[in-house]
């Protein structure tokens, strides 16, 4: 029974926001604004039972690990968020977490230059090989811009353009190849699920 | 006290992690591990931000009777039952917070995105109506990437898939390679700027 009820809400939810494929409508707001609350109202339990609990709440009041009642002092200081005179006290537990970005440099470094840089410098033994290695050569010449992009160098710049195109072509066919199948997805639901109209 | 001390933090923070990776040893591998577990009791207290923030909204929405106030009525009233269904049943397989996900979240997060198949060919159409060589080859190699991995592809001509195959891993690959070499850069120079407080937009405003 609770099954079908919830066949029935996800199917009548469905049809809700598909019907902003006509216009913008009251049954769409409502499901937009639905979708929103239930998704709040989904991680706030979630983040407690996941997150507060395991790493917080057991730690410092079960396991006794006293030492970490400075993070949770820390944590509840993001609150003061809301006061318009003690609001950059919340900057603390900002600042903490902003620290990551020390690993950002040598990570960043390593795994979007270097290791790119290294694959890039195999031995130029077959065609596609140097078409890549040109590729990659061309674009990050294209952006260049201390060189005016004139005569034989304008040239080869501009085939990093056409590389560039060719990955944007195949970022966007995965992308709709993706949304496509989200779709399949949903009518198969209201073909079958729904309707049992397919098995 | 206000500014300072932040940045200070950020960048004595910053500084342990650049050695932590430079210089790895126990005590590096220690550092991160306290960073690690401290971040993890800091981040839940996060959500409050969120969700005051949104109440706030919706709140002052309804109490100003601003147009289509009954709307957030319904958000409000959504994020209410959910959180408590959440705390009163829990959150386990089987719960009635588990079935208002599946009958409620699922089906609209997937409707929500499925829409974008709609837009996204409009909006394809518009961008794409072979205006310039550079278009042209953009608009072909999308269609033969999604003819490729379809059946469809493969019973046109047997061909399709390889020239998928080859853009995949040729220009595709020099593509994504010159712009990866970029966004490394890139983002080392900003990972530079938030520790040395040249970037410090993330503190917000005021004094």
């Amino acid at each position: 029974m609770t099954e079908t009820i919830g066949i029935w809400i996800a199917a009548f939810l469905t049809l809700c926001m598909f019907s902003f494929l006509y216009k913008d409508n009251p049954f769409y707001k409502f499901a937009e604004h639905l979708f929103v609350g239930v998704s709040m109202g989904y991680y706030i339990p979630y983040t407690f039972y996941n997150a507060f609990i395991p790493y917080a709440y057991e730690p410092l009041f079960l396991k006794k690990e006293y030492i970490l009642i400075i993070p949770f002092i820390i944590g509840i200081l993001y609150w003061f968020r809301f006061s318009s005179k003690y609001s950059w006290v919340s900057r603390y537990p900002i600042a903490f977490g902003m620290g990551i970005v020390g690993m950002g440099v040598p990570m960043g470094m390593h795994a979007n230059v270097l290791v790119q840089m290294r694959t890039m410098m195999l031995p130029l033994n077959n065609i596609n090989i140097i078409l890549i290695f040109f590729g990659t050569i061309s674009i990050l010449l294209y952006f260049f811009f201390s060189k005016a992009h004139k005569g034989v160098y304008g040239k080869f710049t501009s085939i990093g353009i056409w590389f560039m195109m060719v990955g944007f072509g195949a970022s966007f066919g995965y992308t709709v190849m993706a949304r496509i199948s989200l779709l399949i997805g949903r009518i198969q639901f209201l073909l079958g699920d729904w309707l049992g109209l397919i098995k | 006290m206000k500014r300072q001390i932040p940045l200070m933090i950020v960048l004595i923070l910053g500084l342990l992690f650049v050695a932590h990776v430079f210089i790895p040893s126990k005590l590096s591998s220690d550092y991160l591990d306290w960073f690690m577990k401290w971040t993890k009791v800091i981040g839940p207290f996060a959500i409050v931000l969120g969700v005051f923030s949104l109440v706030l909204v919706h709140y002052n929405k309804i109490k100003r009777k601003a147009p289509n106030w009954g709307y957030s009525l319904v958000t409000l009233g959504a994020l209410i039952v959910t959180t408590a269904v959440g705390f009163i049943w829990g959150i386990q397989e089987g719960t009635p917070y588990m079935w208002i996900f599946k009958n409620f979240n699922v089906p609209l997060g997937a409707t929500m995105f499925s829409l974008l198949a709609f837009y996204i060919a409009s909006a394809a159409y518009k961008a794409f109506r072979a205006r310039s060589i550079e278009a042209t080859v953009l608009l072909v190699a999308a269609i033969i990437v999604m003819l490729g991995r379809v059946s469809i592809g493969q019973a046109i001509t047997h061909w399709i898939p390889d020239i998928t195959e080859w853009i995949l891993n040729v220009p595709n690959l020099a593509a994504k390679r010159g712009i990866a070499l970029g966004v490394g850069l890139g983002m080392t120079a900003t990972s530079l700027k938030i520790m040395l407080g040249i970037e410090r937009s993330y503190l917000g405003g005021r004094d």
